[in-house]
């Protein structure tokens, strides 16, 4: 069994989502991790000046915001679906909306479709106003274990 | 300007001077007009399965935005604002842990309000990817250009 499943194992008993994150390097590094502090499963990336990628906006670089919307995507099929295998993500289209500015970014997902083998997840990412996202994200995921399956965690 | 003061323009706009791309440690491997090229050092910290030392998406993702992003800088004879409208990335193949990654991305059609590129990372052979990536940019955004926007310009490439 993999860490991150045992990892949510204790979660699920502790309730304390944001130790998903610490099972991650690079989420630890990135400063993402899940919150579900108002009862809804939220994921958020805390600004550090590391996440610039456009210093004359400024604003935070657009592979920051895939990089979180895809890490809320996996973090809500970890907390809120039956998976025991950790999702391999297939890939990924990010539509980028707003600049985002040098403050907190939050992504909440849904999963659109949930089939035996392949989720299809739908994710936005907002800054303080949740009506004007800053970027989306469809993703699909297999969630079945498979020796040729693609890579990711 | 000869192509080693060429790149070390490239290096210094498009990763020494964007945080995130300095936080990378992205290194520009080559640069002409409508192909950009860099690379991307394995450790620790971007990996997504600890037990495996698979890096996660998110590197290689910011990698390719921003190898796709210096393709169309290589295409703008005017200096102009730009920012990635979106971006598809296929993941082929987990990275092999321990070896560096390699982005190509090509420019291949730039219009007056949109630039669109396609990227292939790797590990050294572009017909073996790990990850592939299309990318679109909306010309002439709001905000000052920056030097990295300004670089098709500079260099005459």
């Amino acid at each position: 069994m993999s860490v991150l499943l045992e990892r949510l194992a204790e979660v699920r008993k502790s309730g304390n989502v944001a130790q998903l994150a610490e099972a991650i390097p690079y989420a630890r590094w990135m400063r993402i991790a899940p919150e579900n502090g108002t009862g809804e499963l939220l994921t958020r990336m805390r600004y550090h000046g590391d996440l610039i990628g456009n210093t004359f906006l400024p604003a935070i670089h657009g592979g920051t915001l895939g990089a979180m919307l895809e890490m809320a995507a996996i973090f809500h099929l970890l907390w809120e679906t039956e998976t025991e295998t950790v999702p391999k993500i297939v890939n990924i289209t990010v539509d980028y909306l707003r600049s985002a500015r040098p403050v907190d970014v939050i992504a909440s997902a849904t999963v659109t479709k949930q089939g035996r083998r392949m989720v299809n997840v739908f994710a936005q990412a907002w800054q303080d106003d949740r009506s004007k996202p800053v970027a989306t994200a469809n993703a699909h995921f297999l969630v079945k274990s498979s020796d040729d399956a693609p890579p990711s965690l | 300007m000869d192509k080693a003061e060429r790149l070390q323009l490239f290096q210094m706009w498009f990763s020494d001077t964007i945080p995130h791309n300095k936080a990378l440690g992205l290194q520009v491997i080559d640069a002409r007009r409508g192909f950009a090229s860099m690379r991307l050092e394995w450790r620790d910290e971007l990996v997504g399965n600890p037990e495996t030392g698979v890096l996660a998406g998110g590197p290689l993702t910011a990698m390719l935005d921003g190898c796709c992003g210096m393709a169309v800088a290589t295409m703008l004879k005017e200096p102009m604002p730009f920012a990635t409208l979106d971006l598809r990335i296929d993941y082929a193949k987990p990275a092999t842990p321990g070896k560096a990654v390699i982005a190509e991305a090509e420019c291949y059609r730039i219009t007056s309000s949109v630039a669109f590129t396609r990227a292939f990372a790797h590990h050294g052979d572009a017909k073996d990817p790990i990850a592939a990536a299309a990318g679109t940019f909306m010309l002439g955004t709001k905000g000052q250009v920056t030097q990295a926007q300004s670089i098709g310009a500079e260099t005459k490439i």
